[in-house]
């Protein structure tokens, strides 16, 4: 595996052995636990817990990977201060168990050892395809697998795991671990065309005629544009690109002094973050909404003040100056007017001001990949997929998984979710094949 | 401050605090140390023909992330010679005489022998005599040790064999490796003894080496019984202490021994009927230092209590165990929750429901388990209340049956007449 640039030292180290002890010897293995509940895949965490306490590691992987086959990025990602660890009885003493450290260690140990967990059901004869091999993709075709069908993952990327792979900053979430993840899915004997874009390279409907049932897991777009004048100018990127260039190790030219990201979410940290480590000396975040309003997790928050990062709320970009390069942005201070119901944030007039800035990296979301869908004959809600209870879209023999049904106020664009949602469709989908559990 | 000072049958200590006679107490240097720690007493390593020890020889009982909550050794007695280990029991007695040395003795069950070794002991200015009929590894195979205590009519002979030559006190050690410890303590009363001493170690195996197959510990791949000592064995040396305590036939002083780590634990052995302690495998894991908190802390409660003297705690709860026939059939407690401490694990419903009799109802609420008693059919068994991590969280509370008390002893006598 080529070894990639980690841009500094990883975000959290794993526990030691000793740390590791003292930590599954004080779960209290609470009954019908509170962190079980709390955790989308509800891993049984008393359960693989008690397991590191007794040595049994290989079962203590077994029973995190069961319930969630994107254990490994997990242990990494999840807010879990908002999950297990903020359910834990012990929460109340501010001394939750270090549910996600200690999930990392199991699963760490079978990454190191090579032990093999699953094996594939035996063959229905049936054949699924799965439209997108990010954690959704992936999660409903470790599940398939075991229920016996055949499944193919259809990968626009040249390598697996989607957003784990490429979105997620290396020093939080390592590159190889991704792929491992990824590969342990694809050992099962899933069939994976990479580089192979649905709707663009084959067609849905030939792929409907040549398999049993689908899953769309195509997750979302490219960052939206802000909307102003001089965006197209080289030095404005779009910020899962940057965060890709930069965990491949490939270029993303000089970034100058002063670097801006627009947008105050998670990718926006991560944007930020990196463009730190990448050695921008100054790093600036603007938001037009308040510190309160950031969908930036806290940690999240807490971890880029420490990198250093500068933090501007109630200002939004109107204008990005240069003549062959980014060389300054303009401003307008915003407010939110008092009162509103939806609180969308006003410009404060006559409150312009200009920041020298070399480059801009926009993170304001990411877009709906309403072309594909529409290609799929599956309806949207403004580009999220309509699905019903057991993630069915509108169309027969069609299921969506992932970000691609991800709605403010209804799912949570997290790894985890992706996952269940992904365990969620291939239940349906097998019952749908005759094969139930 | 109160009085801590100590008489054991004669014996006086500035406190009741006394090193057991184990590998702490193994040479002039050790006792030193544990004299300028502020132990009361040491019992030295027991004197006798020296031997030939092996390694290992010890080996513990981790549970969790506790360590040695029990500890097993096939140590022997003193391998050194006895005119050393006697040069030095001399020093340090000249350095601190307000302590208490006591030589430990074994030897085999034959008269002059026993008189020869007193006698040498004693001259060396020990103020009194343990006589280790308990040691149950290695020295048992060899008609000593709890080869002697497992036998009432011998404990009784070699204890007078003993007292025959010393002019200081006799306390007898004994083993718990029998039925019935009560028989063994009459014997060694009988025998003259001015005090006995218990517990010595139990017929204990820790474990196997799950990779290599070995018991632990291991001499060369090969094991052999040790004696159990630590935390772990402490209701098993309060229950014989107590049991002998309150034996009109075991009329003379007890010094309790085994699992005792701290004040609290000196505190349950005097009240039910030790007259001072004995540790051991808590130094083993600590050092001499813990010493300074057991005499803090004994004086802190008594203090607290407005006592003036530790000897006033000497058998004060004694009294109150007795037999299973004698208790009140008509108390009854049951369990209470406290919602405001609760932490919801919910560990009491499982414990109710799956082992003992089902009395806690549970009730998700917004994703939060809300347990609460059924009281009508909780039996007072204190399970749930056991498990329950939080301190004082679950209480046990008295409930008034409204019926006078009632043993079975008089409830069966009624049935019967």
């Amino acid at each position: 595996m080529a070894t990639l640039p980690q841009l500094g030292e990883p975000i959290h180290k794993p526990l030691t052995d000793l740390e590791i002890r003292l930590e599954a010897n004080r779960c209290l293995y609470c009954y019908d636990a509170p962190c079980m509940r709390a955790c989308p895949t509800h891993i049984d965490v008393a359960s693989f817990i008690g397991k590191i306490a007794t040595g049994n590691l290989k079962g203590s992987a077994r029973v995190i990977l069961e319930a969630n086959p994107m254990g490994a990025s997990c242990a990494r990602v999840c807010p879990t201060e908002e999950l297990c660890e903020g359910a834990c009885v012990y929460e109340k003493d501010d001394t939750p168990i270090r549910i996600g450290d200690l999930q990392r260690y199991a699963i760490d140990h079978v990454m190191k050892s090579g032990i093999d967990l699953f094996e594939p059901g035996k063959p229905t004869g049936k054949r699924v395809a799965i439209v997108g091999g990010g954690p959704a993709g992936l999660s409903a075709a470790r599940d398939l697998r075991l229920f016996g069908h055949a499944v193919t993952i259809f990968e626009a990327h040249d390598e697996l795991n989607g957003l784990n792979t490429y979105g997620i900053v290396p020093f939080r979430l390592a590159y190889d671990v991704a792929l491992w993840e990824a590969q342990q899915v694809v050992n099962l004997g899933v069939d994976v065309k990479t580089k192979t874009r649905v709707g663009v390279d084959v067609s849905f409907d030939s792929l409907l005629k040549d398999f049993d049932a689908m899953v769309v897991a195509c997750g979302m777009g490219n960052v939206p544009k802000l909307g102003i004048p001089g965006e197209n100018l080289p030095g404005v990127w779009d910020a899962l690109d940057f965060i890709e260039r930069a965990k491949l190790g490939k270029s993303v030219a000089n970034l100058g002094k002063h670097v801006a990201v627009i947008g105050a979410g998670n990718t926006a940290i991560d944007a930020l973050t990196c463009s730190k480590r990448l050695g921008a000396e100054r790093v600036t975040m603007y938001y037009r909404r308040g510190e309160e309003q950031m969908t930036a997790y806290e940690f999240e928050y807490e971890f880029a003040k420490q990198e250093g990062i500068e933090f501007r709320f109630f200002c939004a970009p109107t204008k990005i100056v240069g003549e062959t390069h980014v060389a300054a942005v303009e401003f307008v201070r915003t407010e939110i007017p008092k009162g509103a119901a939806k609180p969308a944030p006003i410009p404060v007039p006559g409150s312009a001001f200009v920041e020298k800035v070399d480059t801009v990296i926009r993170a304001i979301g990411q877009s709906r990949l309403n072309d594909v869908f529409k290609a799929a004959g599956i309806e949207t809600d403004g580009g999220v997929v309509k699905v019903d209870d057991e993630l069915r879209t509108t169309r027969k023999g069609v299921w969506a998984a992932g970000d691609c049904i991800f709605a403010k106020g209804m799912r949570e664009a997290m790894v985890v979710e992706a996952a269940e949602q992904g365990k969620v469709a291939a239940r349906s989908v097998s019952a749908f094949l005759g094969v139930s559990r | 401050m109160a009085d801590l000072s100590n008489n054991l049958a004669g014996i006086r200590s500035p406190n009741p605090f006394w090193l057991a006679s184990a590998p702490p107490t193994n040479s002039g240097y050790q006792v030193m140390r544990a004299f300028e720690a502020g132990w009361g007493g040491a019992v030295w390593k027991t004197l006798g023909d020296p031997i030939v020890n092996v390694t290992s020889r010890f080996a513990a009982l981790n549970w969790k992330q506790n360590r040695v909550i029990g500890l097993n050794n096939i140590e022997l007695i003193t391998d050194r010679p006895l005119d050393e280990n006697l040069k030095e029991i001399r020093e340090c007695k000249k350095a601190y005489p307000d302590r208490a040395i006591i030589g430990s003795l074994m030897e085999v069950p034959v008269r002059e022998k026993w008189h020869e070794l007193v006698k040498a002991v004693q001259d060396a200015g020990v103020d009194g005599f343990e006589l280790n009929f308990g040691c149950p590894h290695g020295m048992s195979e060899r008609g000593m040790g709890s080869a002697v205590g497992q036998q009432p009519d011998l404990i009784e002979m070699v204890t007078s064999y003993a007292v025959e030559a010393a002019e200081l006190p006799v306390i007898v050690k004994l083993t718990p490796n029998i039925t019935d410890i009560r028989h063994c303590a009459r014997a060694a009363a009988r025998g003259g003894a001015a005090a006995v001493s218990m517990i010595n170690t139990i017929n204990s195996l820790i474990g196997v080496d799950l990779e290599t197959w070995n018991p632990i510990p291991h001499v060369d791949g090969k094991s052999s019984h040790g004696g159990y000592c630590g935390p772990a064995v402490k209701p098993i040396a309060l229950n014989m202490v107590n049991e002998c305590a309150r034996d009109a036939e075991v009329p003379i002083p007890i010094s309790g021994i085994g699992g005792i780590s701290n004040w609290q634990d000196a505190v349950e052995f005097f009240l039910l009927g030790a007259t001072n302690v004995q540790v051991c495998t808590a130094v083993m894991h600590h050092g001499f230092s813990i010493v300074e908190d057991m005499i803090d802390g004994l004086n802190n409660y008594l203090d607290a209590r407005g006592m003036k003297s530790a000897s006033e705690l000497i058998g004060a709860a004694q009294n109150r165990v007795t037999t299973w026939e004698n208790l009140n059939l008509n108390y009854k407690i049951v369990a209470e929750i406290d919602q405001e401490t609760c932490i919801h694990c919910s560990k009491c419903y499982i414990a109710c429901e799956d082992a003992a009799h089902q009395c806690i109802d549970r009730n998700v609420v917004d994703g939060t388990a809300i347990l609460v008693v059924d009281a009508d059919h909780c039996v007072g068994c204190n399970l749930c209340m056991m498990v329950c991590p939080v301190e004082d969280c679950i209480t046990m509370a008295e409930i008034d049956t409204g019926l006078p008390p009632e043993s079975w002893k008089q409830r069966s006598a009624t049935l019967v007449s």
